[in-house]
């Protein structure tokens, strides 16, 4: 089990350097640059400030500036601002879009895992029927639409929670943007695991689980549970990549401090070194969930390990 | 084989039915069964595919699909294990009576241990302690042929082959050791040699622990070699019982000479192989006389009037069939 996930980090390393250089190439193809603005600058401000981030310098030997600082573990500077390097501008909003991002990830397996599991054990009954379309909503209304309206109920009608912002970090303040996050997310992972579960439930082993007397809940949560997961942890990678890059609309809606917005000022600024630095942060991210889905499968299917 | 008739009723089947519900309507797989078994008889339930025998045994365990109901008792010990609540059910399953399937390759779960898998039901029917099981369990794999079953236990079910999953799948269904065993085709997915390994391993442990063997096959090779006596089903019921040299001697059911002569024999040299003509009946469309009367040579008149009953011709041999055959010498100069 751990040579396996040995193995599978060591190939983990080509990957992220393809994709360093595939975005740092596609970067400088895009039009226009950092110190394009409304007014032109001065020629030898230009100059100086090309000199400064060696934008000067052939493209190629740009590249080998920017990977070898990479591999120091330096994302470098930032083009549009001094004061704050790429690592440090983004570990400012890191931990306010991962406490969301994780806890919509825990909160949407939670939920999806339980709603698909009862779908499949009530299948074409009457819970299954209830919860589906319960599930549903959260799956065809987009969350610009989901988080108005629950902050019109709760924030504003009822006065339960708050409408928006971080506060001092508690929980009341995390509730609404964590369920519209998680919403669509438990949706799908209740539809997968209730199509996965009906299957295994249909197995001959499961039968063979039934004939031993041991009961319906050993039944599911010992010999059920563990093979019908497989299709869901393939989504689970996916999907909490997703959470964890922080969504620009939640954050916005909500007034929230994290860096979903980062991504989309420093692309439109061209600040290379804040998109690069974002991208190979993000790239990382998915790189690892990815390996740890990985893992997991190898947990949930022995024969994977063999492989 | 006398003495057989004076032990105690295990198994009794009492107007036992199967009926499934369908789109195109209800299809009776089995119907009005009557079968008794006795503590350590072993039996052999012999049949086409489709011919409900299968139905017949995973209707007892509670374990058919979900447009399948039951009609009728199946008294194990006396209680009707067909009215039983699902939790009283399951402490019979896997205690009293165990079941061991067909296909070695998708009967145990791919992704627990071999060892998960065979202590479970000790810890839940016999209240054993985690640590008592595995001796229990190592104890009974060394019991079926494992060789190594210490490094084994530990093995996931793709780590070993066919045979030795077929012998894991018995250990299990033996472990609680159970008053009746259910047997359905445990050797089809086998090679010859491990078959022959596995119907010895049935016959030595079945006997030891005195469990009544149910085993159910369409292989009449398996029958000769096991059984004590064979009832064999035709679309849904018995048509004929006796002991195994009877019906082998004597078939009386027209159905039951014609699987016999379709046994392939090497002494006898043969062009063509022999076969029953005709295919198994229609269960929505059941003929209105004897089931077989489509397919029967000896076809007369009354079979095809009304169903004929099962009778008594001899000790412990009854056949559903107007004009049972005397002998089997006759039969051959008819097929």
């Amino acid at each position: 089990m751990l040579s396996y996930a040995f193995r599978r980090l060591l190939s983990t390393i080509p990957v992220l350097w393809i994709a360093v250089t595939a975005c740092f190439f596609v970067l400088r193809l895009a039009p226009g640059g950092p110190f394009d603005g409304e007014r032109s600058l001065p020629p030898a401000i230009l100059q100086n400030l090309a000199a400064h981030y060696n934008l000067d310098k052939p493209l190629i030997q740009q590249y080998f500036y920017y990977v070898s600082d990479l591999l120091k573990g330096d994302l470098g500077p930032s083009f549009t601002s001094e004061d704050f390097n790429v690592a440090q501008q983004i570990m400012v909003g890191l931990p306010y879009t991962f406490t969301l991002g994780m806890t919509a990830f825990v909160l949407a397996i939670v939920i999806g895992v339980a709603v698909g599991c009862l779908g499949a054990l009530y299948q074409n009954k009457m819970p299954d029927y209830v919860l589906g379309a319960m599930i549903l909503v959260g799956v065809v209304f987009p969350n610009f639409l989901i988080a108005p309206i629950l902050q019109l109920v709760f924030g504003i009608q009822l006065a339960w929670l708050p409408v928006g912002g971080w506060g001092d970090g508690s929980l009341k303040f995390l509730v609404l943007p964590v369920v519209v996050m998680a919403l669509p997310h438990a949706g799908r992972i209740s539809r997968i695991t209730r199509g996965s579960m009906i299957e295994v439930m249909n197995q001959n082993f499961i039968r063979t689980a039934k004939a031993k007397g041991i009961g319906p809940r050993l039944t599911v949560m010992r010999h059920a549970l563990k093979p019908a997961m497989m299709p869901v942890v393939s989504y689970l990678g996916p999907a909490a990549s997703y959470l964890l890059t922080g969504s620009l609309v939640v954050e916005s809606i909500f007034g929230l401090p994290g860096i979903g917005r980062y991504f989309i000022n420093a692309a439109l600024n061209r600040d290379y070194g804040m998109v690069l630095g974002t991208v190979i942060f993000y790239m990382v991210l998915i790189v690892f969930l990815n390996l740890i889905v990985d893992i997991a499968y190898a947990w949930l299917d022995p024969k994977v390990r063999n492989r | 084989m006398t003495d057989q008739t004076q032990k105690e009723v295990l198994l009794e089947l009492k107007d036992y039915s199967i009926t499934f519900k369908t789109p195109d309507g209800d299809v009776k797989a089995v119907s009005n069964m009557n079968l008794t078994v006795r503590r350590g008889e072993r039996i052999a339930i012999v049949g086409e595919s489709g011919s409900g025998k299968s139905q017949t045994f995973l209707g007892i365990m509670g374990l058919l699909a979900k447009n399948g109901q039951t009609s009728g008792q199946a008294l194990l010990e006396g209680r009707d294990v067909l009215a039983l609540k699902p939790r009283e059910l399951d402490k019979v399953r896997g205690k009293d009576m165990a079941m061991v399937f067909q296909d070695p390759m998708t009967a145990l779960n791919p992704s627990l241990k071999i060892s998960r898998q065979l202590t479970e039901q000790l810890e839940i029917h016999r209240g054993f302690t985690a640590r008592a099981a595995s001796v229990e369990a190592l104890d009974m794999l060394k019991r079926v042929g494992i060789p190594d079953p210490t490094r084994r236990f530990n093995l996931y079910p793709h780590e070993l082959s066919g045979g030795m999953r077929q012998r894991i799948v018995i250990a299990m269904a033996l472990l609680t050791k159970p008053k009746l065993l259910i047997a359905d085709e445990p050797t089809t997915a086998l090679d010859v040699t491990i078959q022959a390994q596995i119907l010895d391993l049935f016959n030595d442990l079945t006997a030891e622990m005195n469990t009544a063997l149910l085993m159910i096959t369409h292989d009449l090779g398996v029958v000769a070699g096991l059984a004590d006596r064979v009832a064999v089903m035709y679309a849904g019921n018995i048509v004929e019982e006796a002991p195994v040299d009877e019906l082998f001697e004597k078939p009386a059911h027209p159905y039951t000479a014609a699987l016999h002569a379709a046994i392939p024999r090497p002494d006898q040299d043969v062009d063509e192989l022999v076969v029953i003509p005709g295919r198994p009946p229609n269960l929505q469309h059941l003929p209105k006389g004897c089931n077989f009367s489509p397919r029967c040579p000896q076809v007369q008149d009354d079979c095809i009037d009304r169903p004929p009953q099962l009778e008594t011709l001899a000790p412990q041999h009854c056949a559903a069939c107007f004009h049972p055959f005397p002998r089997r010498e006759e039969l051959l100069t008819h097929a």
